[in-house]
């Protein structure tokens, strides 16, 4: 029978090192949805995401409340909106008015977000992939809750360089549509390379053509409770340390099978995957940066953060891998600046910057992520720093992403506030010289080669 | 068995596991482990029941109880066993 103190610890670890499960995410295929009247396959969106996400929201909150662990997010993810809307959309307006049905879907069942308004563009894009690319910046400054991604490489086939040249327009162009709210359209748009078909987790969250009708996919969370038991092996040795955050990781991951098997159970909807990220919020202690810390670094972004990055991620993973049936999504720590208080007052005193977390995706899923940038960068250097981060994922067969937010109006030492779970950002220096006469040539990065790896 | 762990935190009083358990009884809540202890210098008891035979729902149980808690100046926390046997059982 259980005792006393493994009750008590489980309880120490949700009320005082804020573990809870981030996201249930119920992912939704539109592809049955498709149609040639673009009015008839709003109408079956609409009608398709509301019946099967109806009862979304309520569950997680039964679910929280039986087992006293904070289910934070219930959100939705679709097929990618290029291919449902492939056939009905005339114009980059036509897709702009499935996202705001979008929109009113997500509203209407009480999600927070819905992610899905993407295109799958890593060989080269269709016309149709072309007119929702474009039509990003409106979509994303006339909604609320929808979260826009776009796959532009993979190790398979190399990288899409029209579409990345592309996106530095849309986030510039999205940046300026949303300049009133510190251009916090930019922080709904995630470009991918080798993006993953069944993370939960927002903005690049999107149910892919690969998948069921629909499936539960659960990300857990967690880094204050990793924190805290490394707070216990100071100055132990790396055998002790990484014995410590696998058996931590064990036990978050247990409480994510538990929440995505009961949800999936009471929905009626099949389960998919967990996805193992520790994700950092703004609230003091549920940060991974300060994990890194107590690994030793007086600051991250000292020299070692790489090493003990790669050390957390590869740990969490052992762990997690064993606690769940199923393990999918980006599965890795999290590195975003605005949502981590820890990364945001290592870069105002100097420590990091985006050479430093360039160099720290190369060991950790996702990328970029949630960095504010100068409102004057030039979209071809946002090009070039999407290009940098694709390279690095399609080389290391890893997802990688940039998520990254020109503020206009604002420069190097002001603060984006974006509010809620995405925080609040220093604006960081971007290297100025030029990459134009590079991003601006036509076609793509061919596929690397798959062998004589050095 | 339907199993849930009742856990009771808050500066010691006096018949906290009378009311607690007088609850339990009038709905028909079978007790089948009980303890408690100081930890950081506050009383902590934790308790094991079998809601099987109760007619109530179990949200409606961790709310009544919860409201107890209140009345008396503690923090009572209603939970299924589930959370605690996936995280600390293989």
């Amino acid at each position: 029978m259980i005792n006393f103190f493994e009750v008590h610890e489980t309880n120490k670890m949700i009320e005082q090192d804020l573990l809870d499960v981030r996201t249930i995410t119920m992912g939704i295929s539109l592809l049955d949805c498709a149609d040639a009247d673009p009015v008839k396959m709003n109408q079956k969106i609409y009608d398709k995401i509301t019946r099967y996400g109806e009862h979304l929201v309520e569950t997680g909150e039964a679910i929280s409340k039986d087992f006293g662990i904070p289910i934070v997010n219930k959100r939705v993810s679709v097929t990618p909106i290029s291919l449902v809307g492939a056939g009905a959309c005339r114009s980059p307006e036509d897709y702009a008015e499935t996202a705001r049905t979008l929109d009113r879907a997500a509203k209407a069942i009480g999600i927070n977000f819905l992610g899905g308004y993407s295109a799958l563009v890593n060989k080269g894009m269709t016309p149709a992939e072309r007119m929702l690319i474009e039509s990003i910046p409106q979509a994303l400054s006339e909604t609320d809750f929808v979260c826009s991604s776009v796959n532009v490489g993979s190790t398979k086939t190399g990288i899409d360089m029209d579409a990345v040249r592309l996106l530095g327009d849309i986030i510039v162009e999205t940046a300026r549509r949303t300049a009133d709210q510190d251009s916090l359209g930019c922080a709904k748009l995630v470009v991918f390379c080798n993006a993953p078909d069944d993370n939960p987790f927002m903005a690049g969250a999107f149910h892919g053509v690969t998948e069921g009708d629909a499936v539960i996919n659960v990300g857990v969370s967690g880094p204050g409770v990793v924190k805290s038991a490394l707070e216990k092996v100071r100055g132990e040795s790396f055998e002790v340390l990484c014995e410590t955050i696998k058996k931590t990781a064990f036990k978050i991951t247990r409480v994510g099978q538990l929440v995505a098997q009961e949800a999936s159970r009471r929905l009626n909807v099949p389960f998919g995957i967990i996805d193992l990220s520790l994700a950092p919020t703004p609230a003091v202690g549920d940060s991974v940066a300060e994990i890194l810390e107590q690994m030793g670094l007086e600051r991250v972004g000292a020299p070692g953060t790489t090493a003990a990055l790669a050390i957390l991620n590869d740990q969490v993973k052992k762990g997690g891998v064993m606690a769940s049936s199923y393990v999918g999504g980006l599965s890795g720590a999290f590195i975003p600046v605005s949502e981590d208080q820890g990364m945001i007052d290592a870069v105002r005193a100097g420590a990091l910057n985006i050479e430093k977390l360039e160099a720290m995706t190369c060991v950790c899923s996702v990328g970029l992520d949630m960095i504010a940038i100068p409102g004057d960068t030039k979209a071809s250097t946002i090009a070039g720093i999407i290009a940098d981060e694709a390279a690095i994922g399609m080389i290391n067969q890893k997802t990688t992403a940039v998520r990254v937010i020109p503020v206009i109006g604002k420069g190097v030492g002001d603060t984006a506030t974006f509010g809620g779970l995405l925080g609040y950002a220093p604006i960081m220096q971007v290297n100025t010289f030029g990459c134009d006469a590079f991003v601006d040539r036509a076609g793509r990065i061919p596929a690397p080669i798959h062998s004589f790896k050095n | 068995m339907d199993k849930i762990i009742i856990t009771v935190v808050g500066k010691d009083t006096i018949g906290i596991i009378a009311k607690v358990c007088t609850y339990l009884s009038e709905n028909r809540i079978n007790i089948l482990d009980i303890s408690q202890t100081i930890l950081d210098d506050m009383f902590n008891m934790m308790l094991i029941a079998d809601m099987g035979g109760c007619d109530k729902e179990f949200g409606v149980v961790s709310d009544d109880l919860k409201a107890i808690g209140e009345e008396i100046g503690m923090r009572i926390l209603t939970q299924k066993e589930e959370i605690f046997t996936k995280m600390h059982r293989i």
